[in-house]
């Protein structure tokens, strides 16, 4: 299992998740649907909606979407029939989701809608550590950035109330950290659900020139009047102190950072904490008026030290991620934030050089090892040096001893980058791709194969789950020959081997035979993840052995 | 009082039980409670380490900052050592001896065993032996947590309370072996 959902009740306080926290905020304020796609650290979100035996009784929506783009169109969907609505997804998700995500700011909303993107910084498990907050800028949407599990957990409440006021979608910034630790929460009272009830103008959804250009107009308005919004501004606290020579401005979680560095009474110069975005000017001169230097603490992209330098670096005198006085990328720490503020700690012990490094691996058993092992050898008569893949536990073939994946980008690139070079004169072009990455966004890519008869070999490795974020339910789970061969891949061409080492010699002259052929053919991997098959054993066998 | 710990090992070892467990005995003593975890690819026989804070304050960071945890409590031996920048000078390390091998550079035990014992404060035992003495190979986390917890600000007995909370649903025999393990780490 990914985790075990440990809920604490105590003193009618929860011990939860960041992402826990998030979900059972939308519980309690009358979510009607959530929709999502699994990816870490954003997963926990959906699937504490989906243990949850309120969610369960009150019929909240609660199956995962295809990919991200789907799941907040479902969301804008509920909210056009007037309910509340969340779509969850990692930072990454977004720009799968960037098209719907950035038009619904236009179309503006009916029911409450809340989009949540979870970042990573430091890349504990993602390609990038792209800055969610940029979305909200590029949309005019709102910005929740909680700093701890109960803020979180608040918010959600004010973002719906927030949304239906200003008819707008709402972004929920979290990172990594807040994601995956837990603290307690106290729970509200609970709201009702909304009403069924359809917008009152009905031509709000379509994005036509002449109605796009009137609310465009309007969503710009509404940005400006948002920095005076209440619901924003209220969790922007300013905390004065006598040592006027630095301020500092801190943005979500880095809030806790330095605070950790002053036990007691707190530091004793000034510290305006922004967990809302887009703030006034009026805020910030609180602070910048009352001090000879600021220092600005973001968890990603120094978003707000870009915003206050501007282009001329007025003569205001700012420390960063952009000085060096914070490092430019990864995230942040306390003791990170400790040397920023100039508390100089002894030095702590280092890590013994005997200590080496433990990459994550397949699982002992697992299928994916099997499968591989075949392609290596299918490869041998060619002279090429690794197949395309794709983002799932499948990535980890990139590390040794297979050392036999050279790509890994996004969602679905797999399948297209092998048309790409195929038509460049890679012979054989190989993808890998798995069963739940492909019905995200590999089909598309195979019908552009079909389209053209490229000449690509494409592996599905089928393990019957979203197995890298702790096995959810796969889309693709017992239609991907049929979908196959809907997009047009002939099916003599649509193989399936079942990846055991004593298919090994069957598996790899198979794999031949289509590396051999001048047009597409899909090779379907199949065999279930050994976590999700151990669990299902455990689920079925009456009594648990022992322990977790 | 505060109490900083790093609990530490190879994804699939039950690391998140042990911090679980602390959880539930520092509730039942009023204590505020932070605990960070690592979800996602790591848990694939890669290095975890979760990050559990007590206090009798309110708790700021969700990570502890180098140097001031007061415990490591480490199920595997080359991990214990990977956490130390983060250990205090009077801080304890708690370790397997078990070497988890899942990569092929693993170093001679005896190289990391000698790293360990530089630590001032250390306790290093032989966890699934002595699991396995107790009845339950698959106890190691318990016996862990039972030679650290003379380490731990908090009554043995709410320990034990804690972990009948933790088993309940898998019933009492898996309970009393859980229990049996603790209390033989705790004697160890």
């Amino acid at each position: 299992m990914p985790f075990e959902i440990i809920v604490l009740r105590s003193m009618q306080k929860l011990m939860l998740l960041g992402d826990e926290a998030i979900a059972l905020g939308a519980i309690d304020a009358g979510l009607s649907g959530m929709y999502a796609y699994p990816g870490t650290p954003s997963t926990e979100i959906m699937e504490y909606i989906q243990s949850s035996s309120e969610a369960a009784k009150r019929g909240i929506q609660r199956e995962w979407s295809a990919n991200e783009k789907t799941a907040l169109e479902t969301a804008l969907g509920m909210s056009y029939a007037g309910k509340r609505a969340m779509a969850a997804m990692k930072h990454v998700g977004l720009n799968v989701a960037a098209d719907p995500f950035i038009n619904s700011a236009v179309t503006g909303v009916n029911g409450g809608l809340i989009v949540v993107a979870a970042d990573d910084p430091s890349m504990h498990s993602s390609q990038n550590e792209q800055d969610s907050r940029f979305y909200g800028k590029f949309s005019f949407v709102p910005v929740f950035e909680p700093s701890d599990q109960q803020e979180a957990y608040d918010m959600v409440f004010d973002a719906f109330e927030l949304s239906e006021k200003y008819r707008i979608p709402v972004l929920f910034r979290i990172t990594t950290r807040l994601a995956h630790s837990r603290a307690a929460v106290e729970r509200k009272v609970s709201e009702p659900e909304k009403p069924f009830h359809l917008p009152s103008d009905l031509r709000q959804f379509v994005l036509l020139p002449a109605i796009a250009r009137r609310k465009y107009k309007a969503l710009l308005a509404s940005y400006e009047s948002l920095k005076y919004e209440n619901r924003l501004s209220k969790y922007n606290v300013f905390r004065d102190g006598s040592n006027r020579k630095l301020g500092v401005i801190t943005c979500g979680i880095a809030h806790n950072y330095l605070m950790e560095n002053f036990p007691g009474s707190g530091p004793d110069f000034p510290v305006l904490k922004i967990t809302t975005y887009p703030f006034s000017k009026d805020i910030i001169k609180d602070l910048t008026e009352r001090c000879e230097e600021v220092l600005i603490l973001e968890e990603g992209y120094p978003v707000v030290e870009e915003g206050l330098r501007g282009i001329l670096d007025n003569n205001l005198k700012i420390s960063g991620r952009l000085d060096g006085a914070v490092p430019r990328e990864g995230e942040l720490n306390p003791s990170i934030v400790a040397k920023a503020v100039g508390i100089i700690s002894d030095p702590f012990p280092v890590v013994p050089d005997v200590v080496k490094t433990r990459p994550p691996s397949f699982c002992n058993g697992c299928g994916h090892s099997d499968t591989f092992n075949a392609v290596i050898d299918a490869l041998k008569p060619y002279k090429i040096d690794g197949v395309f893949s794709d983002i799932g536990c499948y990535t980890l073939a990139a590390l040794p001893p297979y050392s036999i994946i050279n790509s890994c980008v996004d969602m679905g690139a797999s399948v297209t980058m092998a048309i790409g070079a195929s038509d460049a004169g890679l012979t054989p072009s190989v993808a890998v791709i798995g069963d739940s990455t492909f019905t995200h966004s590999g089909m598309t890519g195979l019908l552009d194969a079909v389209v053209k008869s490229s000449p690509v070999t494409i592996i599905i490795t089928d393990n019957s789950t979203t197995g890298m974020t702790g096995g959810q339910k796969s889309h693709a789970t017992g239609r991907l020959a049929k979908i196959c061969e809907g997009l047009g891949v002939a099916s003599e061409h649509i193989r399936t081997i079942i990846p055991l080492r004593k298919n090994h010699d069957d598996n790899v002259r198979i794999l031949q035979e289509e590396f051999g052929f001048r047009g597409v053919s899909v090779i379907i991997s199949a065999r279930e993840c050994i976590q999700t098959a151990s669990r299902h054993r455990k689920e079925m066998s009456s009594e648990n052995k022992i322990k977790e | 009082m505060k109490s900083d710990i790093v609990l530490a090992g190879v994804g699939g070892q039950g690391i998140l039980s042990i911090a679980a467990i602390i959880g539930l005995a520092a509730i039942e003593n009023k204590l505020f409670l932070k605990q960070s975890e690592v979800h996602g690819m790591s848990q694939r026989g890669g290095d975890v380490q979760s990050h559990l804070r007590l206090s009798d304050k309110p708790i700021y960071s969700d990570l502890i900052p180098y140097g001031k945890a007061d415990l490591i409590i480490s199920v595997e031996p080359m991990e214990s050592l990977r956490y130390l920048p983060w250990l205090s000078k009077s801080g304890w390390l708690v370790t397997n001896s078990t070497p988890f091998i899942n990569i092929t550079d693993y170093p001679p035990i005896e190289e990391i065993l000698k790293e360990v014992r530089k630590v001032r404060n250390h306790r290093i035992i032989d966890a699934d032996r002595i699991a396995k003495e107790s009845g339950s190979a698959r106890s190691g986390n318990m016996v862990i947590l039972g030679a650290a917890s003379p380490h731990l600000d908090l009554p043995f007995s709410s320990l034990q309370n804690a972990v009948r909370k933790q088993f309940q649903k898998k019933g009492e025999d898996i309970v009393a072996v859980n229990l049996k393990a603790l209390i033989a780490g705790r004697n160890a």
